[in-house]
């Protein structure tokens, strides 16, 4: 790992600790939760709020499904040379009671999960550039 | 008052990737159509064009584009943008033209010339917008199908071979279709031997993008009867709802669902909501149906859809693809046409497609594919951005 800095490839959308957590938003009004934020408008049909606050998500859910990418995507995907597949999960947050995409972990395959298994959050580097280390939220089966 | 238009004629430019301009397609399609329906182009009085959208490319202002094309007469136009089911919102446009009064006999159209390669987004940093956001993480299409499929595998039990059976299903079929675009009989063993793109889908388990047009002419009843058509196939229904928060399932191009943390607010798939209109508009339900012609963006997706249609209860839609059910010949023959898997999507003209199909078989007029004896079919398709549609045919 080369020593350049970390910091996200997108800003804003999660913390930068050891044990992250996306950050969202949630209405104060309903309760309702939104990744990415929302701050104009809540989307509950039952709900007319304006009112917001930031909230970190939890950091932990049950897989929903998962499936891997075997070939690259186009940009502004930046692959490795060569290019190596990963795999990705749909991670069910019980608290906020929504779905939330992200890659898996290198070293972790399709053949590794299973719907229902528990996950974690954690981050990982999506890719380099001259300056720094890119990196976003990841899910990661959690530790026994 | 009886909200059915009659089907007077359809017609379809055959599916390829030919290269010419989308507005030769729909050209050819509506030609046939007018010649199928017996009406002389001057007669139309509104023109319903299924748009598409890139990058701005003038030419997809569907309904004026292919009005000129076919020669100004003064018909009114409209163009309808709603994705995958931008067809069926055409459609909708036409028939509450000639509900009200306003038209008597409409054509429908759509026609789409797709690009090379991938679609991506286009490029910068540009995290407001969720295209961007996803293809940055590394999250294509296929994924999304993937997903899906790979949830049906440990929820249900589905295997590759049943999503492979899919594939060699269709394209049996397909390989009768005059118009589809892949006109081979593969095997379960050629599937197998596909790469795989995203596990558990192979290449042959996702639909592929095509060139391709397609035309419908609907009038009034009154007017079907007037020229010696009343017996001609009609629009029961046509839903064109949109998904009701919290939508459960994580849909392209988004990065999450909607949450249902709010007291009062359920999670709910959008799928299984666009039917539900459709057979409440027509006053029939499942048991009524004869075929299905549903939106197959990849194998796996059959089997969903024949569950959002009821037409299996959930988890059960492979009992009946090994049964036999869904083949030609089968208690509910889906997808007789072939399906995208031989025709590949051609996005503005599908949803279309999938009506002049069961036009034909209502007729009686599908020759190798013939369902015998269909008198009720239905249509079932999904786009992005909410968009979606099911139309049901009655003879």
């Amino acid at each position: 790992m080369s020593q350049k800095p970390q910091v996200p490839a997108i800003e804003g959308w999660h913390t930068m600790a050891a044990k992250p957590h996306l950050i969202g938003t949630q209405c104060e009004h309903c309760g309702t939760y939104f990744f990415p934020k929302q701050n104009d408008y809540c989307r509950n049909p039952n709900c007319d709020s304006t009112d917001f606050r930031e909230v970190e998500l939890s950091r932990t859910g049950t897989i929903w499904s998962y499936t891997n990418a075997c070939y690259k995507p186009p940009a502004p995907f930046v692959a490795q040379e060569p290019f190596q597949p990963y795999a990705i999960a749909a991670v069910q947050l019980e608290q906020e009671q929504m779905v939330v995409l992200g890659q898996v972990v290198e070293g972790v395959s399709v053949e590794d999960l299973k719907v229902g298994m528990p996950m974690e959050l954690v981050l990982e580097a999506l890719h380099e550039t001259d300056d720094d280390i890119k990196v976003t939220w990841k899910w990661q089966p959690l530790a026994q | 008052m009886s909200k059915e238009i009659a089907i007077l004629g359809v017609g379809m430019h055959p599916w390829g990737k030919w290269g010419h301009n989308f507005v030769q397609y729909g050209v050819a399609a509506a030609r046939e159509a007018l010649a199928d329906a017996g009406v002389p182009w001057q007669d139309i009085s509104f023109v319903s064009g299924g748009a598409t959208i890139r990058c701005g490319y003038p030419g997809y202002v569907a309904g004026a584009t292919f009005a000129q094309a076919l020669g100004w007469q003064g018909a009114e136009v409209n163009t309808s943008y709603a994705a995958c089911a931008s067809g069926s919102q055409a459609l909708a446009a036409a028939r509450n033209k000639i509900l009200s009064g306003e038209c008597e006999v409409a054509l429908v159209v759509g026609a789409d010339t797709t690009p090379k390669g991938f679609l991506a987004p286009a490029g910068g940093y540009r995290p407001e917008d969720p295209d961007w956001v996803r293809f940055y993480l590394g999250i294509t299409n296929p994924t999304y199908f993937a997903l899906y499929a790979r949830r049906r595998m440990d929820l249900y039990g589905d295997t590759l071979e049943d999503f492979a059976a899919v594939k060699v299903k269709n394209s049996r079929v397909g390989s009768k279709n005059p118009r589809a675009r892949y006109r081979k009989c593969f095997s379960a063993e050629d599937v197998a031997a596909s790469a795989m793109v995203a596990d558990p889908l192979r290449l042959m388990d996702i639909c592929a993008t095509s060139d391709g047009g397609a035309a419908i002419i609907v009038s009034s009843l009154e007017y079907a009867r007037k020229i010696g058509k009343g017996d001609a196939p009609r629009v029961a229904a046509i839903s064109t709802v949109t998904p009701t928060f919290a939508s459960s399932v994580v849909e392209m191009p988004d990065i999450a669902t909607d949450s249902a943390a709010a007291a009062g607010v359920e999670a709910q798939a959008y799928r299984a909501s666009l039917p539900v209109k459709a057979y409440e508009e027509a006053g029939l339900g499942p048991s009524d149906i004869d075929l299905a012609e549903v939106y197959d963006l990849s194998t796996a997706l059959e089997l969903d859809w024949i569950e959002d249609l009821q037409l299996a209860p959930r988890g059960e839609a492979a009992a009946l693809l090994r049964a036999g059910d869904t083949a030609l010949g089968g208690r509910i023959p889906v997808n007789v046409s072939g399906g995208l898997a031989c025709f590949g999507e051609a996005v503005p003209a599908q949803a279309l497609s999938q009506v002049c199909e069961l036009t034909w078989q209502l007729r009686g007029q599908a020759g190798d594919r013939q369902v015998q004896g269909a008198k009720v079919g239905i249509t079932a398709n999904q786009g992005l951005f909410g968009h979606g549609s099911s139309v049901i045919v009655k003879k």
